[in-house]
């Protein structure tokens, strides 16, 4: 009896799931342009939360270098935008990034724990300050424009990466390599000598987790028409992934995404009407879910409807 | 030629006493405290700015320093004793603890840079003290740059001896090597903790002070001098206070000679230098 239930929970999960999927995939059709354009925010959002935690979700190598990726694309973007069709563009945009992950992962494999974190925000950084000197000196332009593409087409494309990059970091996280970055971020030591690779690993799934990123940077990089070194590579776009992933709760694999898709609506609302108090209460929600939420929004629903559970059990 | 080098050298030791407060600050917050605190620079932001308001109304910078340096250090002590204790005693390991307490702190820089905006304006700031020209070696420099550096040397040998020489500094010593022994010989830990956290956040207040007398300030200038902080507490040995009083002097003679040959690179270079040190030898120039 158990086992049918199990069976046609799991059958309704998949019902809901293609039925979001087929409303999601026609919104163009029936939607506003504003409903289009606020979801294809929150997917950048939830795209970014979900490629971050593929690699520092089960490692804990908190990792702030998503910026330097998705500058990486929405650059390609600017430069190749004229130049190749818009498909292959974001395929460049999303190699470019996989191949500065893959030199990265390589070169910081000795650092540990915090050192990583902070390697990995230098390198936004080195990034911007080059590449602004660069701009400056050789070519004498600060900014660049990025060719426009219509907010339907960004939707889709959009909406496309993500679909993807939820598929494999879904099959990854069922996977082996799921289970042993799972075991390098418990022990590494003890992992490498289970015959775990864990150079290889470490390397190869940060590097997947920044091909995703530097994709949505390069599709994303269309809807701001102008960029300069201090738009793509905004140390913002470092911190929101790790903020909304623990808002939401890294311990389940749909809490990222809950915790991005609330995140991202929110600034929406907020951030037009009051810049100053929307950033004041970004950081307060920081510090809150820290001290207050370990296990993230979804993680709070958990620990209640159990509660509620063993109440019902305790009193039948 | 001579007047040169000497000209650039200067500049480079005006800049590294500077470098030198903000980094033992930190090494105090991150060494002893184990916060790697990037809120640090909203502290020098906010001891630059309450100067500039203190200004307005007529108050001397120099007085300003028994004003700003006391607001930071409650500021940062209160923060500990509330928001890390509570964190340090709830994480698994000491290595969560830095990593839950680093994005805590991101928190704080949100929280203290924004309510700066609102109450100050995001608007560069600035005011005239001691701007005279003093003729070093042949050299000009304002006075304030000099003023600057003798008290950024002042309170960092000041602060030394009180390591070196008193009880409480003795026990920061000791919490310094190993927290958890420390607490069982009996000092009081999370007293002496959250006292780290306020020093090195009244040093922040004090280099902010300083920093508003030399340069024009503003509310969003906190994440440049984290950034530059973190690296001279790297290059200084993390957790070694003199280490980053002398990687406060080189890096300040370093973005002085970058910036003499190529203005632009000058940030880029810190950063150069920086990945390097992290990855040829992470424990800096003193580190064990």
């Amino acid at each position: 009896m158990n086992n049918t239930r199990f069976t046609s929970t799991r059958l309704f999960l998949l019902g809901l799931l293609s039925l979001i999927f087929v409303l999601l995939a026609l919104l163009p059709l029936y939607g506003t342009a504003y409903t289009v354009i606020l979801l294809t925010a929150i997917f950048m959002y939830i795209a970014m939360t979900v490629s971050w935690v593929i690699f520092s979700g089960p490692t804990g190598y908190i990792s702030l270098a998503p910026a330097a990726f998705f500058g990486v694309g929405i650059y390609t973007s600017a430069i190749l935008g004229k130049a190749l069709p818009l498909f292959l563009v974001i395929c460049v945009g999303a190699l470019a990034s996989f191949c500065l992950a893959l030199l990265v992962g390589a070169l910081t494999l000795r650092l540990k724990g915090i050192y990583f974190s902070i390697f990995t925000f230098g390198l936004v950084l080195l990034i911007q300050q080059l590449l602004l000197w660069y701009e400056v000196r050789i070519t004498h332009t600060r900014g660049r424009f990025v060719i426009v593409v219509d907010n339907t087409t960004i939707y889709f494309v959009m909406f496309a990466i993500l679909v993807v990059l939820v598929l494999t970091a879904y099959f990854i996280r069922r996977s082996k390599f799921g289970l042993a970055l799972q075991s390098i971020g418990e022990d590494e030591e003890a992992s490498a000598h289970t015959g775990i690779n864990v150079t290889v690993l470490k390397t190869m799934m940060f590097a997947v987790s920044a091909l995703f990123i530097g994709a949505t940077g390069a599709i994303m990089a269309t809807r701001w028409t102008y960029i300069d070194p201090y738009i793509a590579f905004n140390p913002l776009f470092s911190f929101m992934p790790v903020l909304m992933a623990i808002f939401g709760g890294i311990g389940q694999f749909y809490g990222p995404i809950v915790g991005a898709a609330i995140f991202a609506y929110l600034e929406e609302l907020l951030i037009t009407r009051f810049p100053y108090y929307y950033m004041l209460i970004f950081g307060i929600i920081l510090v809150v879910a820290i001290l207050y939420l370990p296990g993230g929004v979804v993680g709070l629903v958990q620990k209640l409807r159990k509660r509620d559970l063993g109440e019902r059990h305790a009193n039948p | 030629m001579v007047v040169k080098i000497l000209d650039v050298v200067i500049a480079g030791l005006l800049l590294g006493g500077l470098y030198a407060l903000i980094a033992m600050g930190l090494s105090l917050q991150y060494g002893v405290a184990r916060v790697l605190n990037i809120s640090h620079g909203e502290f020098i932001m906010v001891g630059a700015l309450a100067t500039w308001a203190l200004f307005r109304i007529g108050v001397n910078p120099l007085v300003s320093l028994t004003i700003c340096g006391p607001v930071t250090f409650v500021i940062g002590y209160l923060l500990y004793r509330t928001l890390f204790t509570r964190l340090r005693t709830s994480s698994a390991s000491i290595g969560a603890y830095e990593g839950s307490s680093m994005l805590a702190s991101f928190g704080l820089l949100f929280i203290i840079q924004n309510i700066a905006l609102i109450a100050w304006g995001s608007e560069i700031r600035g005011y005239t003290y001691l701007s005279f020209p003093v003729n070093v070696g042949g050299a000009l420099f304002a006075a304030n740059r000099l003023v600057a550096l003798v008290f950024a040397l002042a309170i960092g040998i000041v602060f030394y001896l009180f390591l070196v020489r008193t009880r409480l500094g003795k026990a920061i010593r000791a919490a310094a090597q190993d927290a958890t022994t420390a607490g069982l010989m009996g000092v009081n830990i999370d007293q002496v903790l959250a006292l780290c956290f306020g020093f090195g956040a009244l040093m922040a207040g004090f280099a902010g002070l300083l920093i508003s007398m030399c340069y024009p300030v503003h509310a969003t200038m906190g994440l440049e001098y984290t950034i530059i902080t973190i690296i001279v507490v790297v290059l200084g040995g993390l957790g070694s206070i003199p280490g980053s009083f002398i990687g406060g002097f080189i890096l300040g003679l370093i973005g002085s000679i970058v910036t003499y040959i190529e203005p632009g690179l000058s940030l880029a270079a810190y950063y150069v230098l920086f990945m390097l040190l992290l990855l040829v030898r992470p424990t800096g120039i003193l580190g064990k």
